[in-house]
């Protein structure tokens, strides 16, 4: 909110800053270079994406036959394909995956970043060096000892098995954030609660939780977001059909229906509708959460 | 502590009517190990506790199913005669290196260019960021239709640029760098919003001061930008190293790692020994290797580029 106005306050300035041809005499001429670029990037993300909306209302027939881009027989038919095809189980498992790892990672991550915050004790900043280490840990090498943990888990094969590592591997980032969120909370109202005979459960429950809500936003959309698109643990760590998330789900519409590639573009459409309503209503909170630990 | 805070307070609150409890003996305000307890935990076992986890796997023979059965270095010794490590080694290098130098020139004057406020810039922004909010599956399958020799948008561009056939991917000179251009299209739009953040911060006096000083516009993006960055250049630089050295979805189902074994990188051989072959000890190998490179890797770029001491880029203001 308040960024929103300070941004709008400082636009002029940022003309000038910028080299914009805008009531400076520092910069008097337009940015030609950069605007060619801009112009070249625009085309080269808009056309993929023009190229997935237009395949995912062609007719399979002509698709098949009239060529790439063809702007002919236009039909919803494929997204109808999409549903029938399997695609609403994949995304039911889809919603329960990112749920459950929103509610891990959040139940875990603020009562650390509390400790983290507040704590005094040698051992909560060695945990929190511990974790900080742990964002260099890249998730792909270690799938063969996380497979083993979760066969020896007896947990093999179900969603609870996509979940749990998915949730570890958001922990640093979120408890980062947290932790930067929960340290702009003034000490002196930590110290008036505990004045007012609060112990930590209540200065948790009553101070911490309300407090962090911008942290918990970021966090929920960082961690959500790593589930709903996450493809590597599903993949090592599910096998049956009726488990497959989304992104594996769209993969195996691949391999299954190699001839129907508007249906798969209509699958994919649809998996991406809810971020995408995510950035038309929430871009900030998107943005940030999409860009969690570099934030500012 | 808490004695002295309980003294000072209340000569400076003297009107609060709140009832106020002296604390209790073994009450604190302060939250104990415990608090941060499962989250420790729970990172250790899927995260931690892997690591260590894959350095004994290296150690021993195991399909998948079963137990590990511990041979020593046997794993580590027949690593030089697997006839696909070489040109899986050569086009990680490849992929890495070139991922590197095409990512961040285009995210750092996408995210400068897109720090501006003026409103053209703020309306093309929101356009560029769109490929951030697909999936790496959604991508690598879009990519993979597009690039369709028969139906997709290769049938129409491949002649334009040489490609008679418009077969990319099934060509085993072009196939890793399709996938290089496809990492560029997911990833690009991640980097420039971090610059875009980081370029907003940059204080505008400096920008004034140079242009009182006759520099124009690509002098003071040199003089000024550039070095401003040079902290959000180096994170951004270990996150694309270190990330085009163990991610393979996107290969996995790009290409496969085809033709042939065109483009199987390094992580993608590892997927293929552990969860198709079921080599899972060559696997851990791979892993090991994987992730002593990458750490070495993020270790050498922060210590060349001085980032480690943590010098203030506000230096001087």
């Amino acid at each position: 909110m308040s960024a929103a106005s300070r941004t709008r306050h400082r636009r002029t300035d940022r003309g000038a800053v910028l080299g914009l041809p805008r009531r400076t005499p520092t910069s008097k001429s337009p940015n030609i270079l950069a605007g060619l670029g801009s112009v070249i990037w625009l085309a080269l993300v808009a056309v993929p994406l023009y190229y997935l909306v237009l395949t995912s209302l062609r007719g399979e027939d002509n698709y098949l036959s009239q060529g790439a881009l063809a702007w002919s027989g236009l039909t919803l038919g494929n997204y109808g394909d999409a549903l029938r095809l399997g695609f609403l189980g994949y995304a039911l498992n889809s919603i329960v995956v990112t749920g459950a790892t929103i509610l891990l990672v959040l139940g875990l991550a603020l009562p650390a970043a509390y400790a983290i915050v507040r704590g005094e004790s040698r051992a909560v900043r060695i945990a929190f060096q511990v974790i900080l280490l742990g964002l260099a840990i890249p998730a792909q090498a270690v799938i063969v000892p996380v497979y083993l943990i979760i066969t020896r888990l007896n947990l093999y094969d179900s969603l609870v098995a996509i979940i749990l590592p998915t949730a570890a591997f958001s922990l640093p980032i979120a408890i980062i954030v947290l932790t930067s969120t929960l340290r702009d909370v003034p000490k002196e109202l930590y110290e008036s609660m505990t004045v007012d005979g609060a112990g930590t459960a209540t200065i948790f429950a009553r101070l911490v939780l309300p407090l962090a809500r911008p942290g918990v936003i970021t966090v929920g959309i960082f961690a959500g977001i790593g589930a709903w698109n996450g493809f590597l643990f599903p993949l090592v760590l599910t096998q049956s059909e009726e488990l497959r998330v989304l992104p594996l789900g769209l993969s195996t519409f691949q391999s299954q229906y190699t001839t129907n590639v508007p249906g798969l573009m209509a699958a994919v459409v649809l998996s991406a509708l809810p971020i995408f309503a995510l950035y038309l209503f929430g871009r900030r909170q998107l943005l940030s959460g999409l860009t969690a630990g570099f934030g500012k | 502590m808490i004695g002295s805070t309980l003294e000072r307070r209340p000569a400076r609150r003297a009107d609060s009517s709140a009832p106020r409890r002296p604390g209790r003996a073994g009450r604190t305000d302060r939250p104990g190990i415990l608090w941060a307890a499962p989250a420790l935990l729970f990172f250790g076992v899927f995260a931690l506790f892997p690591i260590v986890l894959v350095a004994w796997l290296s150690l021993t023979e195991w399909s998948g199913l079963g137990d590990p059965v511990f041979v020593g270095l046997d794993n580590w010794l027949a690593l030089p005669q697997d006839p696909e490590a070489p040109g899986a080694v050569w086009s990680t290098v490849r992929l890495t290196v070139l991922c590197w130098a095409v990512q961040t020139p285009l995210a750092l004057l996408l995210g400068v260019w897109a720090a501006g406020q003026q409103r053209n810039r703020a309306v093309l922004s929101a356009l560029f960021f769109l490929p951030l909010l697909l999936s790496t599956a959604a991508i690598a399958l879009l990519g993979h239709s597009m690039f369709d020799p028969n139906f997709g948008l290769a049938e129409v561009v491949g002649p334009l640029v040489g490609v008679p056939d418009g077969n990319f991917l099934g060509n085993s000179d072009l196939a890793l760098y399709m996938v290089i251009g496809v990492l560029t299209w997911q990833f690009v739009p991640f980097h420039a919003l971090i610059y875009q953040a980081a370029a907003r911060q940059i204080p505008r006096m400096l920008y004034e001061a140079a242009a009182i000083d006759g520099a124009g516009r690509f002098r003071r993006f040199l003089s000024i930008t550039l070095p401003q960055l040079r902290h959000t250049i180096v994170a951004s630089s270990v996150l694309i190293l270190v990330g085009s050295l163990t991610y393979f979805e996107t290969v996995l189902l790009l290409t496969g790692g085809g033709p042939g074994t065109a483009s199987r990188v390094l992580p993608l051989h590892m997927y293929i020994q552990g969860f198709r072959a079921f080599e899972m000890g060559d696997a851990s190998v791979l892993a090991v290797l994987l992730v002593a490179v990458g750490t070495l890797l993020s270790v050498l770029v922060v210590r060349v580029t001085g980032y480690s001491r943590m010098t203030s880029e506000r230096e001087g203001l």
